[in-house]
């Protein structure tokens, strides 16, 4: 048998447009780059954010132009808005880029080794930056958040449980009520514990009411977060557990609460990240000491928020120089702590 | 018929079947249930020791407190009443606080809105994620890192946007400044405040658009629509009421914002209506900037103070919740 060979035709992609249709791009960019330069160069714009406001204007109308030269009005109008909500989206990450530019510029300016292990106890604001550290912010703030997870976490936890497993009387009301207070302005919950507590007893400031404060804060995010997970827990697997002949408390505890363990530890980091950086409510509740404290129903604590407040309310270039460098720190756990939630999160799905 | 079989045929004694809960369940309710209860425990403690607190300067001041001007409380050097009266009204600070986080939800509302229509339509799969992802780690970012970032990075350029607001737009009365004094101005302060509710209302946007009916975008697009006039005709009015809702929980968030306003504003005791002067106030900062060195009794309008805010951002977020929540439950 012989073979024939037959001609196949080279495969083909009609869809890619051909170096001829891309001509009109081509100028488009380079009439884009010109308008932008002619701008930037004959207006009062200014800076990064005039030049990226020319570019919006120029990419914008050239894109319009394009578009409705070779598919009518409507095309041109479509080519317009798809070029102002780009650059809007654009413009809404821009915060971070520069934030987190400015703080790695900034902070590792200040940072030596010994300002992990050194507190201001003995050094004052003004003194050079390899004097002192915020080794009493780092222990405090790790204690008060230690303390706000174990009070918060625990009520969390449970109004997750009431709403998605029990779904008892008052479920709307109280799920109503956990969203109103996610958005409780955090000084108010600083002020609440200093009137319920400290205001007129003779208590003095220390960091056990801080992390109070704190976890008014953190028991939303908790909450919210943990009722998501348990409602992502399919409807089979609690009702395997009832049909073994569980109860429903053993059926939460060995089945439902295992099977979300992830999802829940998600959320305790979530709440975590969420009063980390904290401010306002620590300065009505700790004192922000400058000595390393351990003992938190004793004397005045520090936190890095604490700590960042302080020196930026001291003003001089040395205790700025300590803020940027406290503040890199924070970030550095905020980041830290978001990453493992979303990777814990990623990992569930 | 064996003995063994003749045993089985004999009917199964009757139980009870019943819905009663066991005892531990009885108990794990309980449990469970006081546990949920603690968020209305919460507010409501937050809200009768506050006013417990401020009662007293409640009671004295009236309607005043809220409409006057003047803070003012008359201390002596050793620390006992002075002799002229104290006068503590927060209506400045009240206006401050609404005209910032005003321009904070004018200026972040729309630059979400967009971002959000960018994270669902028109964003490639591949960066969607990433971005997606960018927005949320802002959300985490402490506020008083906005508060330094806005003090030392956004200030120069936020004032250079206002000179030239002023100098093109100066006719409008809103626009105008009294003496050309441009920094920490309310509306640098709405701009910090703007880039800190981007977060929230971008998620929430995003969260709506993404409930927007398949088959009304499918059918748009089968009847010739471009994007943007499915957009226009489809998913904006879908999502109406779920983004006002989401601009109002912006809304409430930059009112109770405390320390990244009072790194960047200047508070200043006069209802300031010039908003690219630098001047103006918000009542979080108030508090801040007095408890320092306050006596009992200013403390005592400080909780006052709270109180306003607590309940002023309460109804706020309230409302904003019942319109979110009602445009997500009629979704897809």
């Amino acid at each position: 048998m012989s073979t024939t060979t037959l001609n196949y035709p080279k495969p083909q992609k009609p869809w890619r447009p051909k170096q001829r249709d891309l001509i009109p791009t081509y100028l488009g960019i380079l009439m884009v780059l010109l308008g932008t330069w002619a701008l930037v160069e004959f207006t009062g714009f200014a800076g990064k954010l005039g030049a990226f406001v020319s570019v919006v204007i120029c990419t914008t109308a050239v894109s319009t132009f394009l578009a409705g030269r070779s598919r009518g009005k409507q095309a041109a109008k479509n080519a317009a808005v798809a070029s102002i909500i780009t650059s809007l989206a654009l413009l809404a990450i821009f915060p971070v880029i520069s934030i987190l530019g400015t703080v790695l510029v900034r902070g590792t300016k200040g940072l030596y080794v010994g300002f992990f292990t050194t507190d201001m106890g003995l050094a004052s604001v003004n003194d050079p930056l390899n004097v002192g550290g915020i080794l009493h912010a780092i222990v405090g703030t790790f204690i008060m958040i230690i303390i706000a997870t174990l009070v918060s976490v625990p009520l969390g936890i449970s109004t997750a449980i009431y709403l998605t497993e029990i779904r008892g009387p008052g479920s709307r009301l109280i799920r109503f009520l956990v969203q109103a207070m996610s958005g409780v302005p955090s000084i108010v919950a600083g002020l609440f514990i200093y009137s319920a507590i400290i205001s007129g007893s003779g208590r003095g400031f220390n960091g056990l009411w801080g992390a109070l404060a704190l976890a008014i804060l953190m028991l939303p995010t908790v909450a919210r977060t943990a009722e998501e997970v348990l409602l992502l827990i399919a409807e089979d697997l609690r009702e395997a557990g009832l049909a073994l002949g569980a109860t429903q408390w053993r059926t939460v505890a060995m089945v439902v609460v295992p099977a979300a363990k992830s999802g829940l530890i998600t959320a305790m980091i979530l709440g975590i990240a969420r009063i980390a950086g904290e401010t306002a409510p620590l300065l009505f509740t700790t004192g922000g000491g400058d000595v390393t404290n351990l003992n938190p129903v004793d004397g005045v604590m520090g936190s890095i928020p604490f700590a960042i407040w302080k020196a930026l309310i001291s003003g001089s270039a040395e205790s700025n120089a300590r803020a940027w460098a406290s503040i890199l720190v924070l970030l550095a756990l905020v980041m830290i702590l978001f990453f493992s939630a979303r990777r814990l999160g990623k990992a569930r799905r | 018929m064996t003995l063994a079989e003749e045993k089985r045929m004999t009917a199964p004694t009757p139980r009870v079947i019943t819905t009663k809960p066991r005892t531990s369940d009885k108990i794990f309710r309980a449990v469970i249930f006081t546990g949920a209860l603690s968020s209305l425990v919460i507010l409501a403690a937050i809200a009768i020791f506050l006013g417990l607190r401020g009662f007293e300067i409640l009671a004295r001041e009236g309607l005043s407190f809220i409409t006057g001007y003047e803070w003012y409380s008359s201390i002596n050097s050793d620390g006992s009443a002075g002799e002229d009266p104290s006068v503590y009204g927060i209506g400045a600070m009240l206006i401050g606080t609404i005209i910032t986080a005003l321009i904070a939800v004018s200026i972040g509302v729309p630059i979400s809105i967009a971002a959000a229509l960018y994270l669902n339509f028109y964003a490639p799969n591949a960066i969607r994620g990433f971005l997606v992802g960018v927005i949320d780690l802002m959300a985490a970012f402490p506020s008083i890192l906005f508060g330094l970032w806005g003090f030392n990075v956004l200030m120069p350029s936020g004032e250079y946007w206002a000179k030239l607001l002023h100098k093109y737009l100066g006719w409008i009365p809103l626009f105008d400044v009294s003496t050309p004094f441009f920094s920490r101005s309310p509306f640098i302060a709405g701009l910090v405040l703007a880039i800190m509710i981007i977060p929230i209302v971008t998620s929430i946007a995003r969260e709506v658009f993404s409930q927007t009916p398949l088959d009304r975008i499918q059918a748009a697009y089968a009847l010739g629509a471009t994007k943007w006039t499915m957009i226009r005709a489809v998913v904006l009015p879908f999502g109406y009421s779920g983004v006002v809702g989401g601009a109002m929980l912006g809304l409430g968030r930059a009112m109770g914002e405390t320390v990244a306003v009072f790194t960047v504003l200047n508070i200043i005791f006069q209802a300031n209506f010039q908003i690219l002067l630098g001047a103006g106030g918000n009542v979080a900062s108030l508090i801040i900037l007095k408890f320092g060195e306050a006596s009992a009794e200013e403390i005592k309008a400080l909780m006052a103070a709270g109180l306003m805010l607590f309940l002023l951002t309460l109804l706020v977020n309230m409302l904003a919740d019942l319109l979110v929540s009602r445009t997500v439950k009629q979704g897809r």
